[in-house]
């Protein structure tokens, strides 16, 4: 009887979980489809994209910059001590570009904008939830899904792939500095390897993932503010669940469209 | 007119408007009075569609807008003007912007005519030079203010109000009501008023009306509904601990 017990409790949680993870994906998925909807409906709002793409972009650059360069930097150096143990030291600069191109330049680059500006999307629409300006919207007959939501999601989508170029080249520079100016390698091999080995479509399918990311992360932080209650609390909570959904999201869609694309 | 008719809604198990009947008279002021968290907020949303019923009909100008699809409600919603609690003014905008918003969502105007439309709102409701302040900046009294004169922007033909004197002092409070009075002048809009402020409420109505346990048991002219026999009704209106909703407050606190 007692194990019947459990079992039976183990099963209520399970689907308790499930059912709530359904509701959730829907509701997600409603967004996605009414973001559609709307952004293709007049009149466009180019000054709230252009707001967005500012704050989802240009605000992010420094960071950005920070981690392609750094990260660029720390590929090239670990890359060496491995070559270098059997004597492809040339290999490090084609090695970083891949990285970086294919995988570490889209991936960190949405990880860091799901940090900044994800979390920022659900504390903001968060916050109008519960202030009730969301509700004010509705009154004034402009819908909060339009006027909020399509803005941050098309800046999503538009940025990150610009946001990865930039961090794609600063990390291929960071790898060249730390591969050529510190550790010694020959700067025609680094160089013509690299332009050997990496194809525009790395680049591209790079740019793709971006784009990907960018919806994943504009969506999910739309999402979490959009649905938010519970006051200040309900507010911090949305904020965290979107960084850390928005993350985890990125990292399991990034394994499929590498094996979809590579 | 706006009409109520058997209007039921409930979150999760409990039952919040419970076969509701209510008639808003066209041109004057009604005052919905009621406990806290006894729906009479839920109610105000329903009147605007930001809530729909799970049944009964909710008619303004004779259509029932919980049946109209997005579009057409907006249309509707255009002729309603909102006071929110909280005033929900938008942060992100100065106060000029946040007033000026419904007109530049649904007018043509140009800019200047918009600007001079935002001056002329921002002088009814008693407020000068802020339009170019933040929201942040702003006392509670004046975010009400400024919210009143968004509210009546676009010179809407009905103006509902969500306990516009909470959180305020007596003194502004009554300015509120005053505004409240002077703006149903103005514009001879019909005004519905959420409150649970006696005093305010005898003060500005032209009808009462009493919400408990989901339904309307009172409505009147004020005097009328001081004058109430119901039990209910006098406690609320001499606001004493001791009576019928007593054990029903308890629950809900």
């Amino acid at each position: 009887m007692v194990k019947l017990g459990i079992i039976i409790r183990l099963i209520e949680t399970v689907g308790r979980g499930l059912i709530r993870f359904i509701e959730e994906f829907g509701l997600v998925m409603f967004l996605f489809l009414a973001s559609l909807v709307w952004s293709l409906r007049p009149p466009v709002r180019i000054r709230a994209i252009f707001k967005q793409m500012e704050f989802v972009g240009v605000n992010s650059l420094l960071v950005v910059l920070l981690t392609g360069i750094f990260t660029g930097g720390v590929l090239a150096f670990q890359a060496y001590h491995g070559f270098r143990l059997f004597s492809a030291e040339g290999l490090v600069g084609s090695t970083v570009a891949l990285a970086m191109t294919r995988e570490l330049g889209p991936v960190l680059t949405s990880l860091m904008v799901t940090g900044r500006a994800g979390s920022a999307m659900a504390a903001e629409l968060g916050t109008m939830r519960v202030t009730e300006q969301i509700d004010a919207l509705y009154t004034m007959a402009c819908n909060p899904i339009k006027y909020l939501v399509v803005p941050r999601v098309i800046a999503g989508v538009l940025m990150l792939p610009v946001l990865t170029i930039i961090a794609d080249f600063v990390g291929i520079i960071g790898g060249y500095l730390v591969g050529v100016g510190l550790l010694q390698i020959n700067s025609g091999i680094y160089v013509a390897k690299m332009i050997e080995i990496v194809e525009l479509e790395d680049i591209f399918n790079g740019l793709v993932k971006a784009a990907c990311f960018g919806l994943i992360l504009s969506l999910i932080g739309c999402y979490k503010g959009f649905y938010t209650s519970g006051g200040a609390e309900g507010v911090g909570r949305a904020t965290t669940q979107a960084v850390v959904i928005a993350s985890v999201c990125i990292l399991i869609s990034d394994y499929f469209l590498t094996a979809a694309m590579f | 007119m706006i009409q109520l008719i058997d209007i039921r809604k409930s979150f999760d198990s409990q039952t919040v408007l419970d076969g509701l009947n209510l008639e808003i008279e066209t041109g004057k002021i009604t005052v919905i009075i009621g406990q806290s968290g006894g729906g009479k907020s839920v109610l105000l949303k329903h009147m605007i569609g930001l809530i729909r019923p799970e049944q009964g009909e909710v008619l303004v100008e004779g259509v029932d807008i919980a049946r109209l699809n997005d579009r057409k409600l907006n249309d509707m919603r255009k002729s309603f003007g909102m006071l929110f609690q909280g005033a929900a003014l938008f942060d992100s905008m100065t106060v000029g912007e946040n007033v000026a918003f419904p007109l530049q969502e649904h007018t043509r105007l140009k800019q200047k005519e918009i600007d001079e439309i935002v001056q002329q709102k921002l002088l009814q409701v008693g407020l000068r030079d802020v339009a170019h302040k933040m929201p942040s900046e702003l006392s509670g009294g004046m975010r009400k203010r400024v919210g009143l004169a968004r509210a009546i922007a676009l010179d809407p033909k009905i103006i509902l109000f969500d306990e516009p004197t909470t959180g305020l002092d007596p003194i502004t409070a009554d300015a509120i009501d005053r505004l409240v009075v002077d703006t149903q002048k103005h514009t001879n809009a019909t005004c519905v008023v959420i409150s649970h402020d006696i005093a305010s409420t005898f003060k500005i109505a032209h009808v009462v009306a009493m919400l408990y346990q989901g339904k309307i048991i009172e409505i009147g002219p004020p005097d009328a509904v001081k004058s109430s026999q119901n039990p209910a009704v006098q406690q609320f209106i001499q606001g004493t601990a001791e009576g019928p909703m007593l054990d029903y407050h308890l629950l809900n606190i």
